[in-house]
């Protein structure tokens, strides 16, 4: 039996979407106003799923205090009110886009997570992040028998 | 397929306890949600089911009937409860948020007349969520 629990995050950062190999008017045509060189601001949304089975000892799948630590430590510190192109090592040579930013911090949870829940199998199954209340971008790498939806 | 979501509303009291642990694991394991007076949330229920639209209705399943199911199974039972003292399934274990969309999922699963239930998701607040499939 496979439980999925989701707990939502916010953080605020500034980003600019620039690709260094394409000529001024190339960027302005790909990243319209998102390629301002000054940059701009998004409050971001953060969705964690993890996956497991129910402990019956405590009803739970993980303790969502360690969630909430680890979800502070890897990714709201690195992100909150910072510049992701300029003040993370993340974004030195990928464009700080909310696609590269979910899959970014997937990769920033998935082992502390896996680890701290790794007695009772516990899979981080998926991380989504709103932009704007208008669109969304969520990572969901590919597991064997897991669910389509 | 289509899967068509419904969703419903129920306020609760819980607290989080397990007889076998001690007085400081509990608060340890548990938190503030240890306290044996309980405190309270607003849930939100969602049940999404799974089928063919019928061609003569347009319809997956009529809504008014899993609303009805929704009421009767769930609500009733649930709303302005103290869910470990007063609806069995949690007389023995904790009624998180995952334990309460597993229970849901058995309340309605047998029941539900049209279409194949897909997932139970229940909002204890609107920052946690549980999601079960059934599997």
């Amino acid at each position: 039996m496979m439980v999925y629990v989701t707990r939502r995050y916010r953080f605020s950062a500034g980003h600019r979407l620039h690709n260094e190999a394409f000529s001024a008017e190339q960027n302005r045509l790909v990243y319209g106003k998102c390629n301002n060189p000054n940059g701009h601001g998004h409050n971001y949304l953060l969705e964690v799923t993890v996956a497991g089975a129910i402990d019956p000892a405590t009803g739970m799948v993980f303790d969502l205090t360690a969630l909430d630590g680890i979800v502070a430590e890897c990714v709201l510190e690195k992100f909150d009110h910072k510049n992701l192109n300029l003040d993370t090592e993340n974004f030195r040579t990928q464009i700080p886009t909310t696609e590269n930013l979910c899959r970014e911090i997937y990769g920033l949870l998935r082992r502390p997570l896996e680890e701290a829940g790794a007695q009772r199998g516990l899979q981080l199954d998926r991380v989504r992040l709103e932009e704007t209340s208008l669109n969304s971008f969520e990572y969901v790498p590919e597991r064997a028998g897991r669910r389509m939806m | 397929m289509i899967y068509v979501t419904r969703r419903a509303e129920f306020s609760a009291s819980h607290y989080y306890h397990n007889p076998q642990f001690t007085p400081e694991e509990n608060r340890r394991v548990f938190g503030k949600c240890n306290n044996p007076l309980g405190h309270g949330h607003n849930y939100t229920v969602e049940v999404t089911v799974g089928g063919a639209i019928n061609p003569d209705t347009g319809m997956v399943l009529d809504l008014k009937e899993l609303k009805v199911l929704l009421e009767q199974e769930v609500i009733q039972l649930m709303d302005h409860k103290f869910l470990n003292k007063e609806v069995p399934a949690f007389a023995q274990k904790n009624p998180t948020t995952e334990n309460i969309a597993v229970e849901i999922w058995n309340l309605l699963a047998p029941k539900l007349a049209h279409g194949k239930l897909h997932r139970i998701r229940v909002y204890e607040t609107p920052d946690l969520f549980a999601d079960y499939y059934g599997e």
